[in-house]
């Protein structure tokens, strides 16, 4: 099982090859990839160096073109392909089925990986892209439940990928307009969710809000932990009551679910936050790669340990996790 | 223009999802989508009723088209499915590719729905390639959007080889989850949900703090808060739609369809203030924006 890490940086990049990733996924700095944020992302010659750094010590890396291409621009999309073929990505992680087309004809030979943004989350939708553009991974959706991951694993043609921790997305990735609904930019268009730019904090009489393109996302009283606002984790009012209708500020944590993975003989669990600093990815990285060498040495035995969950948790959005659409319960 | 009345999106009793239907076929939609596209536990109405009633409805000469789930997660769903592509009588709405695989293995003819992630003219080519002959905008979309869009089907020799539908009115499909939003409004696990969905015709409407209607929860379904209505941009349609989708909250919206076609060439507008409509995503701006 691979442990794919998230890289923002050259040092979170190096961070995570030194803790014990198997391989690392980046972007491009611009609006072909999910992470489209300011200071963020790798231009030319930091693509060339974490090529370098990771092949020199002898890992992989994953390069996200994961937005979807725009008709007028549809250039810059080729053009980002083309420059992960050329600094030596070992896959390509894409949503768009022009991109993954694109790619299949013209660089067979690096492997096409289905971005969670594409949203493939059965196996008459694996064997679309398998059909049509010989990929080598299909990344999972967060929607699916532990059964759901097990049944698709049993008659998968391609490998799956996971999400196994980090923050949690609550819709089916790639098919969420909520964010352009109240900013006019989402993460299919321009590669962000609740654009940092439309977001706004003040101090009230009622407590600390945060808005994002001035609609009220939640009002913070006095000692209450106040996340960014991500507009699926507000707090609004259903039938008058007060609560988080669609998801509390919480991060996935499936560490426990390790054992069920590995029986499901996926393929990479893949560790969310290309935003995060390199001090979180070297935390995580440590945590998850002593974790699977801990399964791999006894499987029998394998417990999370405390000390793990702990770290993982203090890293967490709003300081708490869940096994989210993997523990039926949640949903 | 021709005018699309889009799927129920809502659970609603099978007596009254019947007596809508009779009231469409009545209504001067020219196609009418039929089936479940947000949750398989719906179940007034089953794969064969569904059949049935499309079978019913087709004598009215309208054009009938069955929707599909758009977020298949089990294997029961895909099966399902199966069962409306191997009925073949009519041309599905495929919202996810599992949809777009199987019409394809069935040399069925299929429309894009708007949930299917299609943002440019390349992707429209290999779709059309495997059987798709109507393409229905994802919402979030814009007029200058589809223009490029139309422009790159040019390029490609590709234009006016499938329709265009624009999503012109009703609350917008925004996310699909695992979870059940309804469900969890009533303080229910998804298993154990008692088909709540049946108590809320409309929806769960989501206020935020301040009292600005935000989302309309729909089971798994997230949908806009304001209604989505592009009654007054049908002039600037004219060169780019073949189809404009009215999507139902109710016995009106089958009015909703004349007052359309009433104002297509723009001189009678329509009141989209009083109710604070939306019509942002097709001005190129956030959603929930009302551009007058």
């Amino acid at each position: 099982m691979e442990l794919l890490c998230p890289a923002g940086s050259l040092p979170a990049l190096k961070t995570a090859i030194d803790n014990g990733a198997d391989a690392v996924y980046i972007g491009l700095k611009d609006d072909t990839n999910a992470r489209h944020f300011a200071g963020l992302n790798f231009t030319d010659k930091k693509l060339d160096e974490a090529s370098t750094y990771v092949h020199q010590h002898g890992k992989k890396l994953h390069i996200a073109i994961n937005t979807f291409a725009h008709p007028d621009k549809f250039n810059r999309w080729q053009h980002a392909v083309d420059m992960a073929a050329q600094i030596g990505a070992d896959a390509l992680i894409l949503a768009d089925l022009a991109m993954l087309d694109y790619a299949a004809e013209k660089y067979p030979h690096i492997e096409r990986h289905v971005s969670v943004q594409a949203s493939a989350t059965n196996l008459e939708a694996i064997k679309f892209y398998q059909r049509n553009f010989d990929v080598h991974r299909v990344v999972l959706p967060r929607v699916l439940s532990m059964h759901q991951v097990k049944q698709l694993s049993r008659v998968t043609p391609v490998p799956l990928e996971v999400f196994a921790f980090g923050s949690l997305c609550i819709m089916a990735e790639g098919r969420c307009y909520l964010s352009s609904y109240l900013t006019g930019e989402s993460p299919n268009t321009v590669g962000a969710c609740s654009p940092a730019k439309f977001v706004r904090w003040q101090q009230t009489e009622k407590g600390l809000e945060s808005r994002l393109n001035n609609v009220l996302i939640d009002c913070h009283k006095q000692g209450e932990n106040a996340g960014y606002p991500t507009l699926c984790k507000g707090r609004y009012f259903v039938n008058n009551t007060l609560y988080h209708p669609i998801e509390e500020p919480t991060s996935l944590n499936t560490i426990e679910l390790l054992p069920e993975l590995f029986a499901a003989n996926i393929a990479s669990v893949k560790i969310e936050g290309r935003q995060r600093s390199p001090a979180y990815v070297a935390q995580v990285t440590q945590v998850w790669r002593q974790a699977i060498d801990r399964y791999l040495a006894n499987p029998n035995q394998f417990n999370a340990e405390k000390k793990w969950m702990e770290t993982l948790g203090s890293v967490s959005e709003g300081t708490q996790t869940t096994l989210g659409a993997y523990h039926r319960k949640w949903q | 223009m021709k005018y699309a009345l889009g799927p129920l999106l809502y659970y609603w009793p099978k007596e009254k999802t019947e007596q809508f239907y009779s009231a469409a076929c009545e209504s001067s939609a020219d196609i009418i989508y039929l089936g479940e596209t947000v949750c398989t536990k719906r179940r007034e109405l089953k794969v064969a009723n569904w059949i049935d009633l499309a079978k019913q409805l087709s004598k009215t000469g309208k054009q009938i088209v069955i929707s599909t789930l758009a977020l298949l997660e089990a294997p029961s769903e895909l099966n399902e499915l199966r069962q409306y592509v191997e009925n073949g009588d009519f041309v599905i709405e495929a919202n996810d590719l599992a949809a777009v695989n199987l019409a394809y293995e069935n040399n069925l003819p299929f429309v894009a729905g708007p949930a299917l992630n299609c943002y440019n003219a390349y992707t429209l080519k290999l779709l059309h390639k495997q059987g798709m002959i109507r393409w229905c905008m994802p919402v979030e979309l814009s007029r200058d959007w589809l223009n490029n869009v139309v422009n790159q089907l040019d390029t490609l020799g590709l234009k006016q080889r499938f329709e265009i539908e624009v999503f012109g009115y009703g609350y917008l499909p925004l996310a699909y989850s695992a979870r059940c939003f309804t469900a969890r409004s009533e303080n229910r696990p998804k298993d154990q949900c008692g088909l709540c969905c049946i108590n809320y015709p409309q929806g769960r409407e989501v206020f935020s703090q301040e009292q600005q209607k935000v989302f309309v929860l729909n089971g798994i379904q997230t949908q806009s808060g304001y209604c989505y209505n592009l009654g007054n941009n049908l002039v600037e349609m004219k060169a780019l739609v073949d189809i404009v989708r009215i999507s139902p909250t109710s016995l009106e919206t089958l009015n909703i369809i004349d007052q359309f076609r009433q104002n297509e060439e723009g001189k009678q507008p329509l009141d989209i203030e009083s109710n604070r409509d939306c019509n942002g995503y097709w001005n190129g701006i956030a959603g929930l924006a009302l551009q007058s």
